[in-house]
């Protein structure tokens, strides 16, 4: 016997990203979600760009002066605070593996979103106002 | 004595076999201070006798009751009115997830039942090992209790985990193993659980224990299992096996 019909649900799906009602715990879960599938496609668009600089010197130029386009900076600014987020809610769930704050997971996963927050805006200092 | 009377829509999730489900609105005049399941026991006996739920202890022992009130587990017999919708308010009842609808609000719970058995779990304990090992226990010697998880449900219902694997074992499976791991420390437990539909497909989102009304906190108890099993693995790269 198992625990569910085996039947895929858009019900069941759009909870991996709704938590509403839900508690902490599942907001970080959500997080981790989204992030994760945000830097498995900023992965993919990666490994297109490096094709196109491949094609030559011509090309290489214009992907150059596309990518100092505003909105490609601030598409940017995304992956890295998508890479931070993802990275340090990571750590948290490792710790909490090991037994390490799990009764504190809460305060743990605030701290390391303050953490994230001070990363994410040093780094979009750093892009937009940085020399 | 209290004579508030509120006016509520009691939106209830009717299912029957092989049939989509639906919703159907009942409009009831409640005292705040009753329960959500005096309200879906008031639709039952006043509106439609053929709506099926499951109630028995009605003072959350037994767990039958456990249902999705506005979204989230509850034990509809503890869950007081006022708490969960205002006076002209809605209250949404739906069956839990995570397991097959048998009929309106039923679920079919025979799949727990069985992973239940599987880790031997018993429902009385000893009264020093019936505590969580971080509670602080009373001193008392030749005392038996009941343990503390009412096989409800709930932590699996709200489990994301569970939503993506039919075979998991899911978080009171999972809480009954370290609960036997720690009163015996047979390692057969631990083997168990050390699986991809085991400890490994909790995703740490600590729904379980949110919603668990009888703190068994499946959560600390799956992270703790995790814990042994890699200390348990670390050490066997320093054992010497013997040959056979």
């Amino acid at each position: 016997m198992r625990l569910f019909q085996d039947r895929p649900s858009w019900r069941n799906f759009l909870r991996w990203f709704i938590p509403l009602k839900r508690k902490t715990g599942s907001w970080a879960f959500v997080l981790n979600r989204v992030t994760a599938l945000g830097l498995l496609f900023y992965l993919c668009l990666h490994l297109v760009m490096l094709y196109q600089l491949a094609q030559g010197p011509q090309a290489y130029d214009s992907f150059i002066a596309f990518a100092k386009s505003p909105i490609i900076k601030f598409s940017e600014m995304f992956v890295i605070a998508g890479g931070i987020l993802h990275g340090l809610n990571g750590v948290r769930i490792i710790l909490n593996s090991f037994g390490i704050g799990v009764r504190r997971q809460k305060v743990l996963f605030y701290s390391l979103m303050t953490i994230a927050a001070v990363g994410i805006s040093f780094f979009a200092y750093r892009m937009f106002f940085g020399a | 004595m209290n004579n508030i009377r509120w006016t509520i829509d009691m939106e209830i999730s009717r299912q029957r076999q092989g049939e989509e489900r639906h919703f159907e609105v009942f409009r009831l005049e409640v005292d705040p201070n009753e329960y959500v399941l005096d309200a879906i026991e008031r639709v039952w006996a006043f509106h439609d006798r053929s709506l099926t739920f499951r109630h028995a202890c009605h003072h959350s022992t037994c767990g039958a009751c456990a249902m999705l009130v506005n979204g989230v587990e509850k034990l509809t017999c503890i869950t007081p009115i006022r708490t969960v919708t205002a006076d002209g308010g809605k209250i949404r009842v739906e069956p839990l997830r995570n397991f097959p609808v048998l009929s309106d609000l039923v679920v079919d719970m025979s799949s727990l039942y069985s992973n239940m058995e599987k880790t031997n779990f018993s429902q009385v304990a000893p009264l020093d090992q019936s505590y969580l090992p971080y509670e602080e226990k009373p001193e008392a010697d030749e005392v038996e209790r009941l343990v503390d998880c009412i096989e409800c449900g709930m932590c699996i219902s709200a489990c994301p985990g569970a939503a993506t694997s039919a075979s998991y074992l899911g978080p009171a499976v999972l809480a009954a193993a370290h609960h036997v791991y720690l009163e015996t420390g047979a390692s057969c437990l631990l083997d168990l659980v050390d699986s991809k539909d085991g400890v490994w497909r909790c995703h740490s989102a600590y729904e379980c224990s949110e919603v668990c009304p009888s703190n068994v906190d499946p959560a600390w108890r799956i992270m703790d299992l995790r814990k042994r099993i890699i200390h348990q693995r670390v050490s066997s790269w320093f054992t010497r096996k013997e040959r056979a």
